[in-house]
């Protein structure tokens, strides 16, 4: 099959997606002659115009404020915060009004948006344009949250959020903007809600997010080298999630390690956790749930410390290795 | 208020200092020295000179992710500035911060700031604890015409104004906000006109004119501190670099960058220094030459400081 970068392959399900819906636009900072920050956007607004790929002032919450009263009357906007950082500014529209509108309404309207967030470290861009402040929103109800790890799930899952009828909270993670794979070029949708097994392992069961899924991957290569079978599980949708999966995955395994990079307090994984603990899979564990996250800090400028505040895939070794070998 | 000759001769040090770091930064960022991004000033340095001139120093400055300039113009120590856009422990945050954080707090620089108009709800307290405990100093905060748009802006003007804060807010306005030209961005003429709907001065200057940046903040700084609340000056000027290490400067053209070099603050501010005070060509060219050795001493420092000690990762994380 083709290959696209994880970028190319988001390029294309918004250009795929509004060459068939009229009603579908994008709007952010730069998101036009720029092309976004990191370039997603680029060459949409030679195709589609500025009516429809909108430049904006640095006004997040305006943006947040136009792609809800759009939804709110028909279109299905696509939102761009440059950095997922600034959604702290773009929140009150996003979580007073987006995520409770449908509900509060009593069903009489709907807000069919996605807004697109680039997240995460590894680019010394420091404390504040580092940040996985994901799990926030998936503490609001009302949003769905996706965070897709691949080039494949990326235009999949991007295609279903445009397509779904609630505001999505759409998490890409810069450091995966440049990774390959295979993308068809047909439209395709992973559906939201579907979690994924992108390794399948009897040992143990790693469920990882964004990023750390390619590090837990590259971990269980090491790992199978050593005789330890790794089972990846990627959520891909963190809210609503798909739990059956990884229980399922936990019931087979016995052991879990969770591994994400935002912070660990407060963090996705605490969730997940208790998710497993309440579940059938409890009777089937034989050790404790660990996890892995980024540590309780802010994300650090200098480009050493900066590496060892999010987990790395020796850490993931590491943690795994432990688990399978009973030390936890 | 006039500044003396050997003020002024020192003006010009601080341009070319600032010109020489950023120089030095883009040199150090090419060899694949520097880890992320930074934001350069260069065309724009009259713009930070100027205002900080008008402060005593023990007044306060807020500035933003193209702060090198202002960090310069407040006083900071280049060894420990350099070291920090480095990462180097001995840099002015220990190498936590990086470029668009540094912060020089003793200096009464409260920080660059990677958020835009991050500083200027912030100046708002500054000002506020100014007048609560009766120091008499002025906070400067700094910001592009890009935050002129954002929320944070509008809340703090009109906190600042209602309760007549010894604030200064100095718009950089550089005309273009990553790739957004102020020209689409407002819908009014002038971002100074605004001050007009929070009940303050507003004034708009030739940014690239020392002179002109100075005698409006001066103006600004003495309404402040004589307790008459906080004013709004526009300093006009132009960005001659690229936002970031990520533009590829689709959105302008190279006559109008070319066009704007023509307008060069430095050089303008060096013909004007030859009439004022006579101040020769080789004398101009020694301090200019002056600022590229010191720039390259911090070099110097920063290349031999030690890296963070990774074991001493969460020290300071207290939550
Ligand atoms: C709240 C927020 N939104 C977006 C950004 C990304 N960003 C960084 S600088 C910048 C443009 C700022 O323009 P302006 O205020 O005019 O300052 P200039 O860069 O021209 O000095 C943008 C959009 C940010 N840092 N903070
Ligand atoms: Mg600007």
């Amino acid at each position: 099959m083709r290959e696209l970068s994880y970028l190319e392959a988001i390029r294309e399900a918004l250009q795929q997606e509004m060459r068939r819906d009229p009603r579908v636009f994008v709007i952010g900072e730069d998101v036009g002659v720029y092309g976004g920050a990191f370039g997603v956007t680029r060459g949409l607004v030679e195709e589609f115009g500025e009516q429809r790929i909108i430049d904006t002032p640095i006004s997040e919450l305006g943006i947040a404020g136009a792609i809800t009263g759009a939804a709110l009357t028909g279109m299905r906007p696509v939102g761009e915060i440059m950095f997922m950082d600034f959604t702290t500014l773009a929140i009150e529209q996003l979580v007073n009004q987006a995520a409770k509108i449908r509900f509060m309404f009593g069903g009489t309207a709907t807000v069919p948006f996605v807004l697109r967030c680039p997240a995460g470290s590894g680019t010394g861009a420091a404390a504040q344009h580092s940040q996985s402040l994901e799990n926030w929103f998936v503490h609001v109800p009302g949003l769905k949250v996706v965070m897709p790890s691949t080039p494949y799930d990326a235009k999949g899952l991007l295609l279903a959020a445009i397509r779904d009828d609630n505001p999505v909270i759409f998490v890409e993670q810069k450091l995966l903007y440049k990774t390959r794979g295979p993308v068809p070029e047909e439209d395709y949708t992973v559906p939201l809600g579907k979690a994924d097994i992108k390794r399948a392992g009897r040992d143990l069961t790693i469920v990882a997010t964004g990023v750390m899924v390619a590090r837990a991957l590259e971990a269980a290569e090491q790992l199978a080298r050593e005789g330890i079978e790794v089972e990846v599980v990627d959520p891909r949708t963190l809210k609503p999630l798909d739990a059956e999966l990884i229980i399922q995955s936990v019931s087979k395994t016995g052991r879990v390690l969770i591994v994400h990079e935002a912070a660990r307090t407060g963090g996705y994984g605490g969730e997940l956790a208790a998710i497993i603990a309440e579940s059938e899979a409890f009777d089937y564990l034989d050790a404790p749930i660990v996890r892995l996250a980024g540590r309780d800090m802010p994300i650090p400028y200098n480009r050493t410390l900066e590496y060892h505040t999010v987990p790395q895939v020796e850490n993931i070794v590491e943690a795994a290795r432990q688990l399978a070998q009973g030390r936890v | 208020m006039t500044l003396t000759p050997e003020r002024q001769r020192d003006l010009l040090r601080q341009m070319w200092l600032i010109r020489a770091f950023e120089e030095k930064a883009e040199n150090l960022y090419a060899q694949g020295k520097i880890h992320g991004t930074m934001h350069l000033s260069i065309g724009m340095e009259a713009s930070a000179v100027g205002a900080v001139a008008a402060l005593q120093p023990d007044d306060y400055i807020l500035s933003t992710h193209r702060g090198h300039g202002h960090c310069i113009a407040k006083g900071a120590d280049l060894d420990r500035m350099m070291a920090e856009f480095m990462g180097k422990e001995t840099g002015y945050c220990r190498g936590r911060g990086g470029s668009m954080h540094i912060a020089d707090v003793a200096g009464g620089n409260l920080g660059a700031n990677g958020v835009v108009a991050g500083g200027i709800p912030i100046a708002v307290g500054v000002g506020l604890s100014q007048k609560m405990q009766g120091t008499g100093r002025v906070c400067l905060c700094f910001f592009g015409d890009g935050a002129a748009n954002s929320g944070p802006f509008h809340e703090a003007l009109n906190m600042a104004a209602i309760w007549t804060l010894p604030v200064v807010f100095v718009c950089e306005n550089n005309q273009y906000a990553m790739s957004y030209p102020a020209s689409k961005a407002f819908a009014i003429p002038r971002i100074s006109d605004r001050a007009a709907g929070y009940g303050m001065p507003g004034e708009t200057v030739d940014g690239n004119d020392l002179n002109a940046v100075y005698a409006a903040v001066s103006r600004a700084v003495e309404r402040a501190r004589a307790g008459e609340g906080p004013s709004l000056v526009e300093n006009v000027t132009y960005r001659w670099r690229g936002h970031s290490k990520s533009d590829a400067n689709r959105y302008r053209s190279r006559e109008e960058i070319e066009a704007w070099k023509e307008k060069d603050p430095i050089a303008r501010f060096e013909r004007w220094l030859a009439q004022a005070i006579s101040l020769s060509e080789p004398d101009a060219r020694a301090v200019e030459q002056a600022a590229y050795a010191a720039i390259e001493a911090a070099v110097a420092f920063a290349d031999a400081s030690p890296e963070p000690d990774l074991a001493a990762i969460e020290e300071g994380v207290y939550a």
